[in-house]
């Protein structure tokens, strides 16, 4: 019976450094989701003077705290307009990138410089840029762009990993098997790829869901959620925030978890059908033979 | 596979014969096209909203302007006025060592947790779970995650309340919300994570074998440690040293909630000077910190070779 060999000594202090760090990490947004239930008398630490729904409910009256509904509304339109352009250009961007193409080394270096530039040099850039033009900022408009040069190079670099990993060999026999390249792409290619795609769709939208610096110069006359809150943290002296703060965090958890989900079932198509491919691939030496 | 493909094709790559030149010339022509019709929308967006952007922010720190408008012009009048107000020096100091403090300390806790993960955790199944416990923090609002240290760090925060509960104070403490030491702290709170993962992504790909052989050799675990896991782990440190320094460099939010508006950060001078509608002049500054972040960037990439990371 092979017995687990013993933990080095130094697990132990390991261990508990690392639950600290995700009391660390954890912690302080638990708390304002406990506070954030205070009583209509209730202040922004505790005790707690009872337990109501009174601050969600101050949440939706439109004087109380700004537009929060509307700009809610537009950061979640916002975050899925940002999430579907990631997932194709990122997609599609991958592609090329296999291939190949002149100039290739440039848009990779462009695509680390969008991570690297300060974002609020982009979203100062964005504002000036459209006020030379003399055209109007938008939440639609300039900060969508604002977001997918945030977005796009996780996008990128999240597809160069998962196309390292890629067996060519599945396309090779599509192409064998009389399929058009649109026909490989489309019925081999993408579902292969597709709960990496996923995953890309969350960072997506959710990093534009919470985006500030690149959007405070190119959202224009209507503020985005995460530009409220900001205007909020100033101004709001009660609980209410902290129910913002736990509507915005529930549906930041909502979404991991749907993307979760969705991932493991792509995940599980996929295992299905490569293991179909696989048996596919096995058979052909055998033709060969004969 | 491939020897199936060149059997089919022929030793010598002769096209198949069923195909005729003109349907294989088309084809070629469509296949070398693909790769740009892809590329493009992302390369189009970089080049319109991060490019051109950037290139109007240069161009505007050299031109004039006085309280309605912006001036056409090619002066340095933005960039002397910059850099002769000694206040500027002083923020890019704050904004430099509160850097190099966040730095030090998402290093350090980034390296143990992301340490822990790689070598400690034996299954894979726990191994992925406790990651996935470190990064959904990630994918929630940061500004959020500031305000929820409020009830911590307040004048009547937990804090306060716990150490003068144990009398270990006798008057709340005034400097841990609105002070350095909360911006600091909130830096390490939301961007430690920076750290973790590509640390923890560079020990994943240190070979075991390499540890074991340490071990046959005779290094203590801490030899191992220092003389193996530190220097196959270093790409994995620059790279989450470039997230660091460059997003703390770049911050003007975290310093603007933490601090209540008390402490000074660089883009937040931008951002002032914005909202008085100096634009040549945070242009001006952008482009000084541009400058400032890149080149740390180059010397980052020119002591460690990253680009195997990729």
């Amino acid at each position: 019976m092979a017995r687990r060999a013993r933990r080095p000594h130094s697990f132990y202090p390991l261990a508990a450094f690392f639950i600290l760090f995700v009391l660390f990490l954890y912690g302080p947004t638990f708390t304002i989701v406990l506070l954030s239930f205070q009583g209509p008398d209730g202040g922004l630490t505790f005790p707690m003077n009872g337990v109501s729904l009174h601050w969600f409910a101050s949440l939706f009256e439109q004087q109380m705290v700004g537009d929060f509904a509307g700009s809610f509304r537009r950061s979640l339109l916002l975050g899925a307009a940002v999430m579907t352009a990631t997932v194709v250009f990122s997609f599609l961007g991958g592609l090329a990138f296999r291939r190949g193409f002149r100039g290739a080394s440039v848009v990779f270096y462009l695509a680390i410089a969008s991570l690297i530039v300060p974002s609020v040099l982009v979203g100062l850039g964005i504002g000036l840029l459209f006020r030379m033009l003399g055209w109007d900022t938008a939440w639609y408009s300039s900060a969508f762009g604002a977001h997918l040069t945030w977005t796009l190079p996780f996008g990128l670099l999240i597809m160069f990993a998962v196309f390292n990993r890629f067996d060519r060999a599945y396309e090779e026999a599509a192409r064998d098997l009389g399929a058009t390249p649109w026909q490989t792409i489309r019925h081999v290619v993408l579902p292969l790829v597709a709960p990496s795609l996923i995953g890309i769709g969350l960072f997506g939208f959710t990093l534009s869901y919470d985006e500030y610096a690149r959007t405070l110069y190119s959202a224009g006359s209507f503020n985005t959620l995460p530009l409220e809150i900001y205007g909020m943290t100033t101004n709001v002296t009660t609980p209410v925030l902290y129910a913002l703060g736990t509507v915005t965090t529930g549906v930041s958890f909502l979404v991991i978890f749907a993307a979760m989900t969705a991932y493991r079932l792509a995940e599980h198509r996929r295992a299905r059908r490569g293991g179909i491919g696989r048996s596919a691939a096995n058979m052909a030496p055998i033709e060969i033979e004969s | 596979m491939e020897s199936v493909h060149r059997s089919l094709i022929g030793r010598n790559g002769a096209p198949p014969l069923e195909r005729s030149a003109a349907s294989r010339r088309s084809r070629r022509r469509r296949f070398a096209l693909a790769p740009y019709l892809q590329i493009a929308p992302l390369a189009a967006t970089l080049l319109v909203f991060l490019v051109v952007p950037i290139a109007a922010v240069i161009a505007v720190s050299f031109w004039d302007y006085d309280t309605a408008r912006l001036i056409p012009a090619f002066i340095f009048t933005n960039y002397h006025d910059l850099l002769v107000d000694p206040i500027t020096w002083d923020t890019y100091l704050q904004t430099i060592s509160v850097a190099f403090l966040t730095w030090a300390l998402t290093l350090a806790i980034g390296f143990t947790v992301a340490y822990f993960l790689a070598f400690h955790v034996r299954s894979k199944a726990w191994q992925t779970v406790l990651f996935l416990v470190c990064t959904v923090p990630f994918w929630t609002s940061n500004i959020i995650r500031m305000i929820a240290w409020i009830p911590f760090l307040g004048r009547n925060g937990l804090l306060n309340q716990a150490l003068l509960h144990f009398g270990l104070i006798r008057q709340p403490l005034e400097f841990l919300l609105f002070s350095n030491f909360a911006v600091v702290l909130a830096y390490v709170h939301l961007f430690t994570l920076f750290m973790v993962v590509p640390i923890f992504n560079s020990m994943m790909r240190i070979d075991r074998a390499l540890l074991e052989a340490a071990r046959d050799l005779g290094a203590s675990g801490r030899q191992s440690l220092w003389h193996v896991i530190i220097p196959l782990t270093k790409p994995g440190i620059a790279i989450g040293t470039i997230f660091i320094l460059t997003i703390v460099m770049g911050d003007f939010v975290t310093v603007s909630v933490m601090s209540g508006g008390q402490r000074a950060s660089v883009a937040l001078m931008m951002v002032n000077a914005m909202s008085l509608l100096q634009y040549p002049a945070a242009a001006a500054n952008a482009v000084v910190l541009l400058a400032i972040v890149l080149g740390i960037v180059g010397a980052l990439v020119r002591i460690v070779d990253i680009r195997k990371e990729l």
